[in-house]
């Protein structure tokens, strides 16, 4: 197997024009899925025997909490090829994947506590899968804080990596907290061994919600590496070149 | 070795430090991670009399009554063993019997446990309401998460 098309998809300026090309297709397959299920899901879903329509919250906690997780792995994977390999790409992903993972965990955490209230009968408890969820949302402030604090735009790079990469033993805790140990929040729902413990109805959706939201996380992930890239890169020819285009 | 290895090296070290220093943490501070005990727990003596407990489990069928204002009493079991509840308050919209529960309070003199708050905790299952009657899941719990809950208090009791 040739490696060609991936050093040619890790150079920055190949990389810029991909990212030009595929962001706006993902952007509208994001809006398209996101609007037909949760469209669906909070207006013709039939209600839940147990939580009647206050289960329709669903829609929107379980796509971002899943994907809050997801972008810290994601984020550690780039900062491991930034620090091995010192891949300019990886460094850009790398930054640019905090304020988004930020973003989707506070979603996630904000919509659980509105679930929380109604169903649980209180907005926040101190269970593991809870505070582990905080603990995500302040591993990501704390990179988004470390790039902030060097000047040098490689250095910063490499020390976010390092720690996304120490934070990144928090994921699985997130993730099987509620398996480990008596928790109030509920066991898994579809990402578990065996069938989704959902009627398809109310499924179906959910997954299209989720699909959606994942298109979402990759068109602001291309955009703000794009941005990532232009800064990085801004002493360079191509750069030049693509703002004199672009103007 | 290269500088790349090394760095190789230096990274897989990390993550890999950094795992097992959290499973060995977690794993001995096992019983502190737990929302909350079972009346099998309760009953096994591992909450001291007066001492403020979170104590999880099932609202045990016909043993609600109410009594004055907002007081009710009821049963809760862990498919293993039942403890007396006590409690004066608003409870949450999914309290039924047969639910999933956490009661936060204190064991008193008479053996009875007297709760100062109330959190429904509902299953990982959503159906509609004709699918759920047609199933009979209308207990809505099975006692599985208090299962694996005792089991694990089990294990930290070797």
């Amino acid at each position: 197997m040739s490696w060609t098309w991936f050093h040619r998809l890790g150079s920055p300026p190949t990389f810029f024009r991909f990212a030009e090309r595929v962001a706006p297709w993902l952007m509208v397959l994001a809006l398209l899925l996101i609007v037909i299920g949760c469209g669906v899901g909070l207006f013709l879903a039939p209600e839940d025997y147990q939580q009647g329509d206050a289960f329709r919250m669903i829609y929107v906690h379980v796509p971002t909490a899943a994907i809050s997780l997801s972008i810290y792995a994601a984020m550690a994977v780039a900062g491991a090829v930034a620090l091995i390999w010192r891949m300019k790409l990886a460094e850009a992903a790398v930054v640019a994947a905090a304020p988004i993972g930020a973003s989707f965990t506070v979603v996630a955490l904000a919509t659980g506590m509105l679930w929380g209230k109604p169903m649980w009968g209180a907005y926040w408890v101190w269970d593991a899968r809870l505070t582990s969820e905080l603990v995500l949302l302040f591993l990501y402030l704390g990179v988004i804080t470390l790039n902030s604090t060097f000047s040098d735009a490689r250095a910063a790079a490499r020390a976010c990596a390092w720690l996304a990469l120490v934070g990144v033993v928090n994921v699985p805790i997130v993730k099987f907290s509620v398996d480990w140990w008596n928790s109030l929040h509920q066991t898994a729902t579809i990402m578990k061994l065996g069938k989704p413990s959902m009627s398809w109805p109310m499924l179906w959706p959910l997954l299209m919600s989720i699909a959606g939201f994942y298109f979402l996380f990759g068109a602001a992930l291309l955009r703000r590496m794009q941005n990532q890239l232009l800064w990085r890169e801004r002493n360079t020819r191509w750069v030049a070149e693509w703002l004199k285009g672009a103007a | 070795m290269t500088k790349r290895q090394q760095r190789m090296m230096a990274v897989g070290a990390l993550v890999l430090g950094i795992g097992a220093a959290a499973a060995l943490g977690f794993t001995a501070f096992q019983k502190n991670m737990m929302y909350f005990q079972t009346p099998s727990d309760l009953i096994a003596g591992k909450a001291s009399a007066g001492a403020k407990v979170r104590l999880g489990g099932l609202v045990e069928k016909g043993s609600v009554t109410r009594g004055d204002g907002l007081t009710v009493k009821f049963r809760m079991a862990d498919c293993t063993n039942v403890v007396n509840v006590r409690y004066d308050g608003i409870l949450p919209d999914l309290f039924r019997e047969g639910q999933g529960i956490v009661a936060t309070g204190r064991l008193a003199e008479d053996g009875a446990f007297v709760a100062d708050e109330v959190l429904a905790k509902h299953d990982e299952n959503y159906m509609p309401p004709d699918l759920a009657d047609s199933l009979k899941t209308d207990a809505g719990h099975s006692c599985a998460p208090f299962k694996s809950a005792m089991q694990s208090a089990k294990q930290t009791e070797q």
